[in-house]
């Protein structure tokens, strides 16, 4: 906090310079920002300038991230399009293919960025297996999405686990395009 | 013991449903003191013809009733295998009797009947009592005879009784005619609330044996699946969401009460409660412990003792009829394969060899076998594992996918669901695998279990 206003102040003072040398006439241009110069600006044998009476600088406060539609969202909408994505397993498995890890770090990078969000991690499986073993492999699918993102970095008491087994099927038919998408684990935000 | 049944069998039908209350007491049926004997069938199954029970009050509800009794006896002794019948087409030749004094014996006896049920069904009062003889066609005497009095409410109570009671007395056969099934099942429609709007709820629902007087036992809003009768027939449990994660939970149908038998932030999820044979403990699968292994715990939820320790799956447990040993599902060597253990949790041993098997469930005595299922191409099959032999015989082969068996009480039967009907309906066989009869139609139905 202490650099950035150190850095806010010495930004003002080379702006000002930049318009003095410019004479003043041309409107100021947008340009990349210098680097700050070093904190120690007595390089050469002068003595220091003494102080231009320059106005005190506005405090601004910190910008708000600004209102996006995603945190804007209520808990209903953003699952009903929500920005976790599921990720999916090959059947009988909870193993996390090479694009099911590319999910869960798109969705890590979700959960950091709204870092209050609470998810449930839902394990689902497909009816080609059976209801009751069913229970165990969701719960291992839904386990295994949320260990790596604990890996991740995400607060494990962010994400709790349950499983629906074969109880909830996302699509009806017993097709494998049917198959392949209720084989998954499945992110429902909870809390934000 | 059979009197008991037949009280508390009997003053059920008169519960309003669902009732709190204690069902009143009937009185108990008045057994004549004849001597009673069994009717041969001369080397082969008895042939027994069961026309129309007798409306001895001329009213219409008399008249419906009686042919109800009749026509439930009929399908409720077919339902054994124990007996032949003389086919109903005929029974139109045959002179209807009025009363136990005009049977045309003479006429049933050139049908080649070797048995001959007569029954008669009179008001008394706000009840009915029923009268029924079994006699034989050739003697002319009565083998059984039984009187009952009851509701009107629900008359295939009495059919049910009797099947039973003349299976009990000619075949020494425990018959299942007054049994329930129990099931889960989505067919009201009604949606979980919350954040989950486009699922379907499930509830456990109950019905006779045979399908009739289904009805839903839970409001639970929620996915409550897995239901399993107590051995008293009095209380169901399952496995519920109602508090978020799955637990098991006790309905006690006729008190209206709701016991949790795992709860707490600690308990991890807890799937498929399973009774033991005396009832007062329940085995479970639970992740407390970080991986689910399979629990016992009294039916209150005190004393949980774990069974199993291995970082596998554990789960689908179900009892031997003498509770020392708990068959239950691992993976452990790969896939799911079928497993029995000590229930003091010592000496554990594969049983199966399919490629996947799921939901075992121990046959009551004298049967020593696992029924379960069984993956066989893209769907499953229900299996039969002789635990003496270790053989494994199918008991369905490809007619959809077939999953989740329980055996009637007498082992004689299994219920199963199976998608051969379209969606996920519920069935029962014989189990030879024959005999198959659809039990629901509305919805998709799952995870029967069949009462004590």
């Amino acid at each position: 906090m202490k650099v950035a206003r150190q850095l806010t102040f010495w930004i003002v003072v080379v702006s000002l310079a930049v318009v003095v040398a410019c004479g003043g006439k041309k409107p100021p241009v947008a340009r990349p920002m210098p680097p700050p110069p070093p904190s120690n600006p007595t390089t050469s044998s002068r003595p220091p300038a003494p102080p231009q009476p320059v106005s005190e600088p506005t405090i601004v406060p910190p910008e708000p991230v600004p209102e996006d539609a995603i945190s804007s969202a209520s808990l209903d909408d953003l699952n009903k399009n929500s920005p976790l994505k599921p990720v999916f397993y090959e059947l009988d498995s909870s193993e996390l293919g090479p694009e099911s890890l590319k999910t869960l770090d798109e969705n890590a990078a979700v959960l950091k960025r709204y870092a209050t969000w609470v998810v449930t991690v839902e394990g689902h499986c497909d009816e080609r297996g059976t209801a009751e073993y069913n229970l165990a492999l969701g719960e291992r699918r839904a386990l295994a999405a949320r260990a790596y993102l604990v890996s991740l970095g995400i607060a494990a008491d962010r994400m709790r686990t349950v499983s629906y087994g074969k109880e909830f099927p996302f699509e009806p038919g017993n097709t494998e395009a049917a198959f392949s998408v209720n084989r998954r684990a499945h992110f429902v935000i909870t809390a934000k | 013991m059979t009197k008991f049944i037949l009280t508390s069998a009997l003053a059920a039908a008169v519960v309003a449903w669902p009732s709190a209350q204690q069902p009143p007491s009937q009185p108990p049926p008045q057994q004549p003191s004849e001597i009673e004997f069994t009717i041969s069938g001369e080397g082969r199954a008895p042939r027994l013809a069961i026309p129309d029970f007798i409306a001895v009050s001329p009213d219409a509800e008399t008249a419906a009733i009686a042919k109800t009794i009749g026509q439930v006896l009929w399908d409720d002794l077919d339902f054994e295998r124990e007996f032949t019948f003389i086919p109903r087409d005929v029974y139109s030749t045959i002179p209807r009797a009025t009363s136990f004094d005009d049977v045309p014996f003479d006429r049933w006896r050139e049908l080649n009947a070797d048995g001959l049920i007569v029954g008669t069904v009179r008001k008394t009062g706000t009840a009915i009592r029923v009268e029924m003889r079994l006699y034989d066609v050739r003697t002319r005497r009565a083998a059984f005879s039984r009187q009952y009095d009851g509701t009107a409410a629900n008359p295939r109570l009495f059919a049910h009784t009797i099947s039973d009671e003349i299976h009990k007395s000619q075949r020494a056969l425990n018959g299942v005619a007054r049994s329930k099934l129990t099931f889960d099942s989505d067919r009201d429609g009604e949606r979980m609330s919350g954040l989950m709007q486009n699922r379907n709820i499930k509830e456990i629902y109950i019905s006779d044996y045979d399908g009739e007087n289904q009805r839903r036992v839970t409001v639970g809003k929620t996915l409550n699946i897995a239901p399993r009768w107590s051995p008293d027939g009095r209380s169901i449990a399952y496995t519920s969401y109602r508090r978020g994660g799955a637990n098991i939970f006790i309905s006690n149908i006729f008190q209206g009460t709701l016991d949790e038998v795992t709860k707490g932030d600690k308990v991890g999820e807890n799937w498929l409660p399973a009774w033991s044979p005396d009832g007062t403990r329940v085995a479970f699968s639970s992740t407390r412990d970080g991986n689910p292994e399979i629990y016992v715990a009294n039916r209150d939820g005190s004393n949980v003792r774990r069974i199993t320790n291995h970082p596998s799956i554990d789960i689908t447990p179900t009892w031997s009829p003498t509770g020392t040993q708990i068959a239950f599902t691992s993976d452990r060597s790969g896939t799911p394969q079928i497993y029995v253990v000590g229930s003091d949790g010592l000496n554990v041993s594969k049983r199966s060899s399919d490629g996947y098997c799921d939901r075992p469930t121990w046959s009551p005595a004298p049967y020593n076998e696992i029924a379960y299922s069984s993956r066989s191409g893209p769907g499953f099959d229900i299996r039969v594992i002789d635990l003496a032999t270790g053989q494994s015989t199918a008991l369905t082969n490809g007619e959809g996918t077939n999953e989740s068996p329980a055996y009637s009480p007498n082992g004689r039967h299994i219920v199963f669901t199976s998608t051969r009907a379209g969606k996920v309906q519920v069935f029962t066989m014989a189990r030879d695998g024959k005999n198959v009869r659809q039990v629901t139609r509305t919805g998709n139905n799952e995870k029967p279990d069949w009462s004590r």
